[in-house]
């Protein structure tokens, strides 16, 4: 909780959107022609019967090229070259797809395998001498020493001394951050610099197993698990394929009961066509691109797993600094008590935050310029000033005799009570009704006598209030953490607009809230970044850990946001929505298209039986042959033309799941029915125009 | 009857059992029904269970096939000896052994295909032992397999779905025999006969010879048949029969009967989740498809019969009569054959071989679709509900959230089994079609030729998987490849559904509820209706396709048009015609 305010302040964008990506991922057009090239010679490598195997719908396509070739071979005709040259493409289609989503993640490894350069080491022995080891010797446990200009070896923590890191060649910020020993500020990760001063760190990952090595095997998507929705939908998709292998081959008796001849490369294309090849072909480049729009967006999930889970969340815990208010509070008022004007209060309020140099310290010495035209002034006499501490809460200055403070209201009142002084009246109603607004009342005080109170108001980011009622219609319900007290709290929440909030929140009562919610059936997710914060990071369905944390926060949670940026919990909950809409709406418009590839097929595959049948062949295509090859034409250059959607992904827009379901059994049912007419009809009529036929 | 009026008396007398049939119904199954205890409570003991033996889906289908085995062999030694059983006033001998095993079979599966003439072929023992008891039980046990799933449903965190012997013992004591009952005391008001005194020979002095008029106990049989969706009627003629269904009375009565359970469940369905809405948005797609159906067939059915038309009477006002009786005409008869076919009903009042061939695709097609509209007694739900988890799947998937159906996670599993048990029935219909006609056993059963013959074969598959058991009569069923095969077909369209169905029953049984927001797919509102619709046209559609384009299709386009419009002159004495020109032209 306590180090979200200092997270890089440029990326806690206004309109509370993330910002746009950069660092590690870097953003690539969608044909790179790196890419491409890249794509194009594993589209070929892929051909291996091993490989296809693993997919059933593109197998059972492989396998009817085979036939086809056959057949081709043994019966030579223009017709079944042509099917067999474009059954053949189908495959290579599907594997180039494949290859692209893969090839994007591969640009993105290399990237960081250059980062990963060898470096040596300086560890630390038994008796504290120093010796050169190579990075990859390094075991779990060793203590090394980095200096200034050394880069880190490995993942580690700071046992010993404060450093200024430049982390940006993992999370693109170029802003060097303080990294220190003990408390949340101490991870420091593998291949990034140290800038200035002297740490010792001990190691904390074992050989191969850095953050680094685990980016990198998770932007190749080397060792991809299939999600569970993605082996539910192959699991339907095999079902699909099956059902269709029985439908086909029954046509070879059905047609020879009726006097029919049943050509084998027919049956072999109408299989193909029925079959749901598109989405076979783009199922695993959806979840390869899914991984990688988060990547680009600086987020690195642990398992696709997780990414899925994004998509179903239904409670958002989201920390109040920082996501919701802008970092921190800003000075908007001066209330004068006990007969005092409001100049002085600002006059002594400034005085006494001359030497503060937190954010809302500066805005205290801006408000008093603003308001009242007081300038900063120089302290040429003596003077002591009095730093903030826990124990006294409060901060100010001793100059000329005068000894001013500002500070927490009761702190304040003790300080001025000590000193003989006596509050005024009205001083508590003034506090309290602050608090109620949701801002916070600094007290300030001038020898024993109170002056007034500071109004520090929480700034929430514009546009939020928008943000979450989209999320409301979107059916996620978003629930406020805040360390301060509730009067404070709800008013903030009033403001923003949140649905529920935490106020007070330690790490206990985040833990049993999420407990709550997935005890009444909702997914959570939650950004965090102390070790205090590993337990719920852990018990969240999707945990969001800020790169700037602990490494047990690193480690609780199943996604890493290199930005730290905790509004980005909204992003990934989009990028997990996207991939499971893309997945359901290619498939709906695979099996879509199936009706008008039957009113090309069937007819051809009866009419010399039946001429009477020429009646289904309501797109009028040239002949029987022509109407076989555009639709299987089709069939292939679909995966081809759906390959940008399937790695950008379809939109998504929150709104109510109604409202969505229309929006794409309309585009993707509807328009999948219509489509293929169109473009089978198109195929054939430029097939016919060439004189292919 | 005036047709329409026939609708609206079926309509209004559905939608009042739906109400308190269901209401009734989600009493019987939460045990809250007691008062036949002093006949439920011996059958528990004896079985050695009871109500508070809860199973869990494993057991639960263990004992549905250890109890389907045992009856399907006792069925079978039953017609097997039935020579030296009592109730046998014509003295009818053993029933052959694929017969034997094809009837077994047929009313184990709740099916009722039935290769033989009832009148001469069973005794009446037969028919009451195998025949009825089967009736009851195996509409009991579709019923409690559809329960079972709702538990599923309905329970949260459950490693049980109720308990297989109860379920069925409750649904027969307390749903299926008193509606039968009371049904059955109307049919014979009506004039159904019910009597064990053996048939009736009159001389016939004119022609110097003895008619026999088949007898025997008929008319509860004939209650249970439609309310139980099983439809193996006593005689051959079955609902065209006029001691089977006398009048227009019995003959709405039966329509209702047949729509009675299946539509009710949709009731019991939404009240166990928690929504009747739920329950409504089933129901609406079932009718939906019903009424679509209907129209089609209907529409089909009043045209004229291309045949006589060909013979030169262009003008048939009452539609194609051909094989049609004439108490009930051409719409009355089509708006039967939906009813029977969209459930896994399948008796008949009308030759179904005759309807023209867009009719005759009407009835076909409407089986293929998996008897969901509203569909056979618990099949019918159940079935709709392996849809509807499709439907889930891909909708939810589209609205960006893994999927998940009344507040249950839709994932690998439930994938599985839904499609696996979606998949079983066209699989089954169209191998063993292929089979059939590939091998010369089966080029021999149909009597026509060129695609009704096809249409023949395709239909009695069909009709055998999906547990429906009407037919295109013109096939010659009754040979050992079309016996054993159909038995086979009625097996696996039956437990290979069922099983998956309990599997899954389990599986969501033990998941705990997500719990519902505005970003959650609605499974209550016309959207999904529209969805599961188009999931069910579209799975049937695409799988059935091309097996129909070469049958109905073909055999209507032969005609030059999909529905021919010729009207000419009157044709007053149309009946004597149809008669006349069913055995020449077709």
């Amino acid at each position: 909780m306590s180090s979200t305010d200092t997270a890089p302040v440029a990326s806690a964008g206004g309109d509370g959107r993330a910002p746009a990506p950069r660092g590690v991922a870097g953003q690539r057009s969608l044909f790179d022609r790196e890419i491409l090239r890249y794509a194009g010679v594993e589209a070929l490598k892929k051909l291996d019967p091993l490989v296809q195997v693993k997919k059933p719908v593109m197998f059972i396509v492989l396998v009817g090229t085979v036939v086809t070739f056959i057949e081709s071979i043994t019966h030579t005709t223009l017709f079944s070259w042509s099917i067999t040259v474009w059954l053949f493409l189908t495959v290579l289609f599907a594997n180039f797809a494949e290859a692209m989503a893969e090839g994007r993640g591969r640009a993105q490894a290399d990237s960081l395998r250059r980062m990963r350069s060898e470096t040596e080491a300086r560890r630390l022995t038994e008796g504290s001498v120093e010796e050169r080891v190579a990075a990859s010797h390094l075991a779990k446990g060793d203590l090394v020493v980095c200096e200034a200009g050394d880069l880190i070896p490995s993942d580690g923590e700071i046992v010993e001394g404060v450093a200024s890191v430049d982390e940006s060649a993992i999370t693109g910020e170029s802003a060097p951050v303080i990294r220190e020993s003990g408390g949340d500020r101490s991870a420091v990760t593998g291949g990034t610099r140290v800038l200035s001063d002297r740490i010792v760190v001990r190691i904390t990952a074992e050989r191969g197993h850095t953050f680094l090595d685990r980016m990198i095997s998770l932007v190749e998507g080397a060792n991809r698990q299939k999600t569970p929705n993605e082996i539910a939908l192959t699991i339907l998709l095999a079902v699909l394929t099956i059902v269709f292998i029985p439908v086909v081959v029954v046509l070879q008796p059905f047609g020879h009961y009726s006097g029919a001849t049943v050509s084998v490369v027919i049956l072999v294309a109408l299989l193909v066509c029925l079959i749901p090849t598109t989405i076979g072909a783009l199922l695993s480049a959806i979840g390869i691109a899914g991984m990688d729009r988060l990547v680009q967006r600086n987020v690195l999930a642990m398992s696709g797993r997780a990414v899925e889970a994004a998509g179903d969340v239904q409670t958002l815990l989201l920390d109040k600094t920082g996501t919701i208010t802008l970092g921190n509070r800003m000075a908007s008022e001066f209330f004068p008590a006990g007969g005092h004007s409001e100049h002085q209060v600002a006059d002594a309020a400034q005085l006494a935050s001359l030497a503060d140099e937190t954010p809302e310290g500066r805005s205290i010495v801006v408000l008093a310029k603003e308001r009242f035209g007081i300038r900063e002034r120089e302290l040429t006499g003596p003077h002591e000033f009095v730093p903030f501490s826990a124990t006294t809460r409060m901060s100010g200055l001793d100059v000329d005799g005068r000894q001013i403070r500002k500070g927490a209201a009761d702190a304040v009142r003790r300080w001025v009570t000590e000193h003989g002084g006596s509050v005024p009246t009205g001083l508590d109603d003034l506090v309290e009704s602050i608090s109620r607004q949701g801002s916070t009342p600094l007290v300030v005080a001038e020898d024993a006598e109170i002056l007034g109170v500071i109004e520090l108001k929480d700034v929430v980011k514009e546009g939020i209030h928008e943000r979450f009622a989209e999320m409301r219609a979107a059916g996620i319900r978003t629930v406020m953490i805040t360390g301060d007290n509730p009067l404070t709290a709800a008013a903030i929440a009033q403001e923003a607009g949140v649905d529920d909030f935490l106020a007070e929140a330690t790490p206990e009562a985040k833990l049993e809230l999420i407990r709550a919610e997935q005890e009444g059936g909702r997914l959570v997710a939650m950004t965090g970044d102390g070790t205090n914060d590993a337990p719920a990071l852990a018990q969240a369905d999707v945990g969001v850990a800020m790169n700037t944390g602990t490494t047990a926060a690193k480690e609780a949670g199943n996604m890493v946001d290199l930005d730290s940026n905790p509004t980005k919990l909204i992003d990934i909950v989009e990028i997990g929505k996207q991939l499971l809409i893309t997945r359901g709406s290619l498939t709906t418009f695979s099996i879509a298209n199936d009706v008008a590839k039957y009113f090309a097929i069937i007819p051809a595959l009866f009419v010399a039986t039946y001429p009477q049948l020429k009646i289904l062949n309501i797109m009028r295509l040239h002949s029987p042959t022509s109407a076989v090859l555009s639709a299987v034409i089709f069939n292939a250059l679909v995966i081809v033309a759906l390959i940008p959607l399937a790695l950008r992904g379809v939109r998504w827009r929150p709104s109510s799941a109604q409202a969505i379901l229309r929006r794409n059994v309309l585009i993707y049912g509807v328009g999948g029915i219509v489509a293929p007419f169109i473009f089978i009809k198109l195929i054939d009529l430029f097939l016919t125009a060439v004189h292919w036929y | 009857m005036d047709f329409f009026w026939t609708i609206v008396a079926m309509v209004v007398l559905v939608a009042i059992a739906w109400r308190f049939l269901g209401q009734y119904m989600v009493a019987v199954y939460e045990g809250r029904v007691r008062y036949l205890g002093f006949i439920e409570r011996p059958i528990y003991r004896l079985l050695g269970t009871g109500p508070e033996h809860e199973q869990s889906w494993k057991r639960y289908a263990g004992s549905l096939i250890a109890f389907s085995g045992v009856t399907l062999l006792i069925g079978y030694l039953i017609m097997r000896i039935q020579g030296s059983l009592p109730l046998n006033p014509q003295h009818l001998g053993a029933v052959p052994p694929a017969l034997s095993w094809n009837t077994s079979v047929s009313f184990l599966t709740n099916t009722n295909w039935q290769n033989y003439a009832g009148e001469t072929t069973m005794s009446y023992f037969t028919q009451m032992s195998v025949m009825m008891v089967q009736q009851f039980v195996s509409a009991a046990v579709g019923i409690a397999v559809a329960v079972a799933l709702i538990r599923g449903f309905s329970r949260k965190g459950s490693s049980t779905i109720g308990n297989f012997w109860v379920d069925t013992v409750r649904g027969c004591l307390y749903v299926l025999f008193p509606v039968a009952f009371v049904a059955g005391i109307i049919f014979v008001s009506q004039g159904a006969v019910q009597t064990l005194g053996g048939p009736t020979h009159i001389k016939d002095v004119l022609n110097g010879v003895t008619q026999v008029i088949a007898l025997g106990p008929v008319a509860f049989m004939e209650t249970i048949k439609q309310l139980g969706t099983d439809g193996g009627g006593f005689c051959n003629a079955n609902g065209a029969h006029p001691f089977e269904n006398p009048t227009g009375l019995t003959n709405l009565l039966s329509l209702v009967l047949i729509l009675l359970v299946p539509v009710a469940l949709t009731y019991v369905f939404g009240t166990m989740v928690g929504s009747i809405r739920q329950g409504v948005a089933v129901l609406a797609a079932m009718t939906i498809i019903f009424g679509c159906w209907l129209t089609f067939t209907a529409y089909a059915e009043h045209q004229s019969n291309p045949a006589v038309a060909a013979a030169g009477v262009t003008h048939q006002p009452g539609g194609n009569m051909e094989g049609k009786e004439v108490r009930f005409g051409d719409t009355q008869s089509a708006l039967y054959g939906v009813v029977s076919t969209q459930t896994s009903t399948g008796s008949v009042d009308g030759a179904n071989d005759s309807y023209n061939a867009m009719g005759g695709f009407g009835l076909l097609t409407g089986m293929m679709l998996g008897e969901v509209s509203p569909g056979g007694v618990g099949s019918g739900l159940y079935t709709i509900l392996l849809f509807a988890i499709i439907a889930v799947f891909v909708g939810g998937l589209m609205i960006g959230r893994t999927p998940e159906y009344l507040g249950k996670k839709i994932q690998a599993r439930e994938v599985k089994l839904a499609g696996f048990g979606i998949l079983v029935m066209p699989i089954t219909v169209l191998v063993i079609t292929g089979v059939a006609v590939s091998i010369h056993a089966g080029r021999a059963g149909p009597l026509n030729a060129g695609p009704h013959g096809f249409s023949e074969i395709l239909y009695a598959f069909t009709s055998q998987a999906n547990n429906n058991g009407s037919a295109f009569a013109g096939l010659s069923g009754n040979t050992a490849f079309y016996n054993v095969m159909g038995g086979v077909a009625m097996l696996f369209g039956r437990f290979v559904i069922i099983v998956p169905t309990l599997a899954l029953a389990g599986s969501l049984a033990a998941k705990n509820l997500v719990a519902a927001s505005a970003g959650t797919f609605r499974t209550d509102n016309t959207m999904f209706v529209g969805l599961l619709i188009g999931v069910i046209l579209i799975v049937g559609g695409l799988t059935f396709f091309p097996a129909v384009s070469l049958g109905p299709i073909v055999e209507q386009l032969t005609h030059h048009k999909f529905f021919g419009a010729a009207f000419g002159p009157v044709l007053s004495t149309f009946t004597p015609f149809g008669h006349l020109l069913s055995g020449g032209i077709l």
